[in-house]
């Protein structure tokens, strides 16, 4: 089967491909080295003064950085642990198997921005039913004003829209697991416990790391419902990268500085990603 | 130890159960309210608590000029770029992957393991990093604030979704096939119209109903290239979130904007119990 054939097949789309982002991705690095900004729009060369604007001069931009490391990895922890449990428990047989299967399938086939503005009523201070709930304790927590706060509301409602992703990974992974090892356990008489960690958790270990990653590469992109929910506020506190990126580049039109940052964060989560896939490989795969 | 287990699990599904659904329930109560019981404080059952009313959803299809939000435009608009994006993504996404399940591809040290990456690997770039040259890009052919703009960054975004899902459907379904096929006399490309296509439907199901839901569900491309001319539905709601809209209509809307996908939850559900995801996890 090696005819010229096979290139009809693979071009159309690798064409496509990179026909749409070819022009893009040189344009981000060009741009990056220009001062192109509203008063000033032109492709001008100033060398690499922006990103040692970026380097030297910019705290704002790491914090937002060090944030969105902190919002994915512990929403993707979460959604992790969650998603697994959620998933082993309507693996095997269970009452309204299929129900449960869907519903906990539902949030991520909403608009996350869409479910967003629902839940900025949910969460408000004085009109929403959490805190009128919470209120028989006496609190009412500042969900969307309080600096602290505020990051574990974006972390409940990142849970909340993403965990059934993670959940029909891990679900599609269990329900393709060979039979074998677990008849061998069965005849063994482990316990249930017993069971979880010495087989099937260890035959999960390749289909998490490909969710996981996943996961961690949509999660560093959280910027809508950041937007949506707190519009990066109390001042900058859940401000993201994308969203930093997003007021400098399209609100103050600074778009020489803005492409020199994206390219930034665009190398920095490639390596991290690239980091991550390797430190999670060795650890859930030695054996 | 068993009955503690099994307390445990059931506890837990009705947690995370109620989790799910209260946002849900939230936005239908509140989209049945009036002004006195949404700021008259926190009201929850219907004629108990509060006198529904269908004020909400009736605004829906008013035009603006009379007090209303209408949102039929916008959700035409949605629908449209998503079916053309996925279907566009789909068709030239199948046919790469196809090439690169079954025939061998060497070009000096990129291999088809390489290409598969690159095509997956761009679901790595941030969108942000892409919206900036995307926006002057289109500004400079005045494709900006158009559907024609949209779908074209939408194919990047569905693309990589297609070709990672697709490349693993093909690599389970048998060679033996498209060899039969060949050998009866078929050229390379009826072997895979009429043998290897009616044969791979529910990946390409799948695949669809990735796609579909990652393109209904974008906002960022949709709220940065898009102004007043084209609307889409999630920058259309979330625009009346900014303004002084009442809850009441806001929760309609947002419900009516959700509801088509949850059809697609029970398709996924289907093909997830037959065992067609498994592979394109691995």
């Amino acid at each position: 089967m090696n005819f010229k054939h096979k290139y009809f097949f693979l071009f159309p789309g690798l064409f496509v491909l990179i026909g749409i982002l070819i022009f893009p991705i040189i344009f981000v690095v060009r741009l990056s080295l220009s001062g192109w900004n509203s008063y000033n729009p032109g492709l001008d060369y100033i060398g690499l003064e922006n990103y040692i604007r970026l380097f030297t001069d910019d705290p704002r931009f790491w914090e937002s950085f060090f944030r969105l490391s902190f919002l994915s990895v512990t929403t993707v922890i979460l959604q992790y642990v969650i998603g697994f449990a959620l998933a082993h428990m309507v693996w095997k047989d269970i009452k309204f198997k299929r129900f449960f299967r869907v519903l906990f399938l539902v949030p991520m086939m909403t608009t996350p921005v869409i479910m967003t503005v629902i839940w900025r009523t949910f969460f408000h201070e004085s009109l929403g039913p959490v805190n009128d709930m919470l209120s028989i304790f006496g609190v009412a927590p500042k969900w969307l004003t309080d600096p602290v706060i505020a990051k574990f509301t974006v972390i409940i409602v990142e849970v909340w829209q993403w965990t059934p992703f993670m959940f029909l990974l891990l679900l599609a992974g269990l329900l393709s697991l060979p039979k074998e090892p677990f008849l061998a356990a069965a005849i063994d008489g482990a316990s249930p416990v017993r069971k979880f960690i010495y087989v099937t958790f260890p035959l999960m270990a390749p289909i998490s790391i490909g969710a996981i990653i996943i996961r961690l590469i949509e999660a560093s992109k959280i910027m809508d419902t950041v937007y949506v929910l707190t519009s990066g506020g109390p001042g900058t506190s859940t401000e993201t990268s994308s969203f930093y990126i997003f007021i400098k580049g399209l609100r103050e039109f600074q778009m020489g500085y803005a492409a020199s940052m994206s390219f930034t964060y665009l190398i920095i989560m490639i390596i991290s990603l690239t980091i991550i896939a390797k430190v999670l490989t060795k650890l859930l795969l030695k054996e | 130890m068993n009955k503690l287990y099994i307390f445990l699990k059931y506890f837990f599904i009705v947690v995370w159960t109620v989790f799910v659904v209260a946002p849900f329930l939230w936005a239908l109560t509140t989209s049945f309210k009036d002004f006195q019981s949404v700021n008259g404080g926190v009201t929850y059952i219907p004629w108990v608590d509060f006198e529904p009313n269908l004020e909400g959803w009736k605004v829906l299809i008013k035009s603006p000029a009379r007090g209303g939000v209408d949102i039929i435009e916008p959700y035409f608009n949605s629908l449209f770029v998503t079916c053309t994006a996925s279907l566009i993504s789909i068709i030239l996404g199948t046919l790469s992957a196809y090439a690169l399940s079954r025939y061998t591809f060497k070009a000096g040290f990129v291999k088809n393991n390489d290409i598969t990456f690159f095509f997956i690997s761009q679901r790595i770039m941030p969108p942000i990093v892409l919206s900036i040259p995307f926006f002057l890009f289109l500004s400079s052919i005045n494709l900006l604030d158009s559907l024609t703009g949209l779908i074209v960054v939408y194919i990047v975004l569905l693309m990589p979704i297609a070709v990672w899902i697709m490349v693993d459907f093909f690599n389970k379904v048998p060679r033996e096939i498209d060899e039969t096929a060949l050998i009866d006399g078929c050229n390379p490309y009826q072997a895979f119209l009429k043998v290897v296509l009616p044969n791979s439907i529910p990946g390409l199901i799948v695949a669809g109903m990735f796609c579909i839901i990652f393109g209904w569900i974008d906002f960022f491309f949709a709220f940065i290239l898009t102004f007043t001319e084209v609307q889409l539905l999630p920058v259309k709601i979330v625009a009346l979130n900014s303004s002084v809209t009442p809850w009441w209509s806001l929760s309609a809307s947002a419900l009516v904007s959700v509801a088509p996908l949850i059809i697609v939850a029970f398709i996924v559900e289907r093909y997830l119990s037959k065992g067609n995801l498994s592979g394109a996890i691995k």
